[in-house]
């Protein structure tokens, strides 16, 4: 089991970049989520890790060893492939088998471990079959079942549940998650699917056109993103952006939002011109009491909480209240937002401004 | 359920597509067919007119095809009486067997140069199709072009220069002169066909097989010729049956040592008359190996060529 450092990665292809300069660290043990919009750079991240694409500058320490050039043969990472990559002509037990034949083990010994990892996974009836005929659910047991059993030092996934139906992908989602926490192993797991990161990961990457955006825990990337990208890309339905012009000095905790003064966390920085006032769509409560006011355009009901499409002097706007409570399309309402939870950009960069909410992790991303 | 079914054709479709389908086959079966029986026919019989579909069968035609015979005298016949149910038979022509025709040997030269040539395609050509279809080939298309352009004329086309070349190179009527010619005319087809099976070979099998500690080289043998197995079969098929038919090259390039049997079956009319059976037999002998070998192949050549119309 290892940690995985990734130092001032860059990867081109021609003159296309795939990835820019990218630094994170993996501890040992972790599951570690790279997430991002498709097209983003997050595959090659992983496949450079993996060793199917060398770097074109950077290091890569797998345990404090540099092995970015090195073969993917001599990495000792499993990887698991999002369209599985079952051997077609080989049947379940031969898959399984076939990296421990690589290095040479003993037959006896072979036989012994597959059934050990069959026994894991629950898959010992189907061992003598051909793959071709198994089912979503069993070839990605097979693959895992392939990347364990030679037990290497971290495993890579690439968007292993993007091949399963939706219901069935929730079920794999908890096993696997669970396989993880029983063999502590190092996971990097790249998807394109914020709930699946959220769920999942211990730690999550996001990243958009090569660049990393934020690196944080789920947690951090949720209540305190670090550029509207960040914000936008995670949580259903995503966070809400109020544009208006005004300015912030350090220290100052109220904006004007088309003349309404709205608190905000203490801001560490000063910026004017062009702002966003971002606020997650539960974290806007209807009040008749304020004075800033929206027209409902719609509610959408989803059991314990419902959706409700506001239009704002400041544009459009979602809140996540109680299904209980009654609104109408059409009627005017007021609006008071968590003020402890709102995120002010920079229109122009997309980057969030420091304050008292976020400075500790925008500091260290 | 319904008596309508959009998938399923109907009975009168079936009956039309079912008598159409036997009707080309027994057009395309009837020379064959005739090739076969008049092997078996005497040489008045095969001659005769209007054809006989009834005949009385005679190996005739087989043994003129192996055998070399020479006319003899009465006193000569009455003193040697026949060995055999082969020399029973030249003897109605007053003939004795003195020894074995050219035949055989041609023959043999058709399947050295014909499966030698066919093996050498498929050897070079998997290689060539996989670089392609993997790595980055400097001016990759431009020499897909090349390779594609040396089918762009018939072959023959260039008999003039090749003849010279091999004359001057010393490979004139020989075997690796014959495999290599066939060879090169077969090469462009086989990187074609095989890059086109080979793109469709997902790369994520290779990457598994070399994050399992393989290297490129066996990942490429162990994981990849597998999987491109029904395209090499349909590829070899072509490849064969090109080199095993060919026949102006055999005529040009090849007289004693090397003739395949193409050029030599023809020979047989000139050698005592028209010996439509002995020409006959010999041409169901030559059929022979191809149609095994694709009877063997028949399976992956039926996926084969209809591969990648369908995805999985």
């Amino acid at each position: 089991m290892a940690q995985i450092v990734v130092k001032n990665v860059k990867k081109m292809f021609g003159d296309f970049t795939a990835v820019r300069e990218s630094s994170f660290t993996i501890e040992d043990g972790e599951f570690f989520m790279l997430l991002g919009p498709s097209g983003c750079g997050k595959t090659t991240t992983l496949r450079m890790i993996a060793g199917l694409e060398l770097p074109t500058s950077g290091e890569i320490y797998l345990d404090g060893e540099e092995i970015s050039q090195r073969p993917p043969s001599e990495r000792d990472i499993a990887f698991v492939f999002q369209m599985f990559a079952l051997y077609p002509h080989m049947n379940v037990r031969k898959n399984i088998s076939y990296p421990l034949i690589s290095q040479g083990m003993p037959r006896a010994e072979v036989k012994a471990k597959v059934n050990e990892v069959a026994g894991i996974l629950g898959i010992h009836d189907i061992l003598d079959s051909p793959v071709g005929g198994l089912s979503g659910g069993d070839r990605q047991r097979v693959a895992l079942g392939r990347a364990i059993v030679r037990e290497p030092k971290a495993f890579m996934m690439d968007e292993p549940l993007g091949a399963l139906d939706a219901e069935f992908r929730e079920h794999m989602a908890e096993e696997l998650r669970g396989l993880h926490d029983r063999m502590g192993a190092t996971t990097v797991y790249v998807t394109h699917d914020q709930l699946e990161a959220m769920q999942m990961g211990d730690k999550i990457v996001v990243m958009n056109n090569a660049v990393i955006e934020q690196f944080g825990t789920p947690q951090e990337i949720y209540d305190k993103p670090a550029t509207m990208f960040v914000a936008d890309f995670i949580g259903s339905p995503s966070m809400n952006f109020l544009s208006f012009q005004g300015n912030v000095e350090p220290g100052s905790d109220m904006v004007r939002l088309n003349g309404h003064d709205e608190a905000v966390p203490q801001s560490l920085e000063a910026a004017e011109g062009e702002l966003v006032f971002g606020v997650r769509p539960e974290h806007v409560f209807l009040s008749d009491n304020s004075s800033y006011r929206a027209k409902v355009l719609a509610a959408e009901y989803l059991g314990t909480t419902q959706i409700v499409t506001l239009q704002s002097p400041n544009g459009e706007l979602k809140a996540r209240i109680d299904a209980r409570d009654t609104v109408s399309p059409g009627e005017t309402v007021g609006l008071e937002f968590r003020s402890a939870m709102v995120t002010l950009f920079e229109q122009s960069t997309g980057r969030a401004l420091r304050s008292v909410l976020n400075n500790e992790v925008l500091t260290n991303g | 359920m319904s008596s309508f079914s959009v998938t399923e054709p109907s009975k009168r479709s079936k009956w039309v597509a079912g008598t159409l389908v036997i009707t080309y086959a027994l057009i395309t079966m009837i020379p064959l067919v005739w090739i076969l029986l008049t092997g078996f026919k005497s040489p008045a019989d095969a001659i005769s007119y209007p054809p006989k579909v009834v005949f009385d069968p005679t190996l005739e035609g087989y043994v003129n095809l192996f055998t070399t015979r020479t006319r003899q005298t009465q006193e000569f016949l009455d003193a040697n009486p026949p060995q055999n149910w082969a020399d029973d038979i030249v003897r109605q022509y007053d003939m004795v067997i003195v020894g074995p025709s050219k035949f055989g040997e041609r023959f043999m030269n058709s399947v050295i140069i014909g499966f030698g040539s066919t093996f050498l395609s498929i050897f070079l050509g998997t290689l060539a199709a996989y670089a392609f279809s993997r790595f980055k080939v400097p001016l990759k298309d431009d020499l897909l072009f090349f390779i594609l352009s040396t089918r762009m004329m018939p072959p023959v086309a260039v008999a003039i220069p090749i003849f010279l070349m091999f004359r001057n190179l010393g490979l004139s009527d020989t075997h690796l002169g014959m495999i290599l010619l066939y060879t090169g005319v077969n090469i462009s087809l086989a990187v074609w066909l095989l890059k086109g099976f080979i793109d469709e070979i997902p790369r994520e099998y290779e990457e598994a097989a070399l994050i399992d500690g393989y290297t490129r080289f066996q990942a490429f043998y162990k994981v990849v010729l597998p999987q491109a197995a029904t395209g090499i079969a349909s590829t070899a098929i072509f490849c064969l049956i090109f080199a095993w038919n060919e026949y102006a090259f055999a005529v040009l390039l090849t007289s004693a040592t090397a003739q395949t049997a193409p050029p030599f079956i023809p020979t047989i009319i000139g050698v005592g008359g028209l010996d439509w059976p002995a020409v006959a037999a010999g041409a169901t002998i030559f059929l022979i190996p191809v149609m095994v070998f694709t009877i063997l192949m028949r399976k992956h050549l039926l996926r084969g060529i209809t591969f990648g119309a369908v995805r999985k």
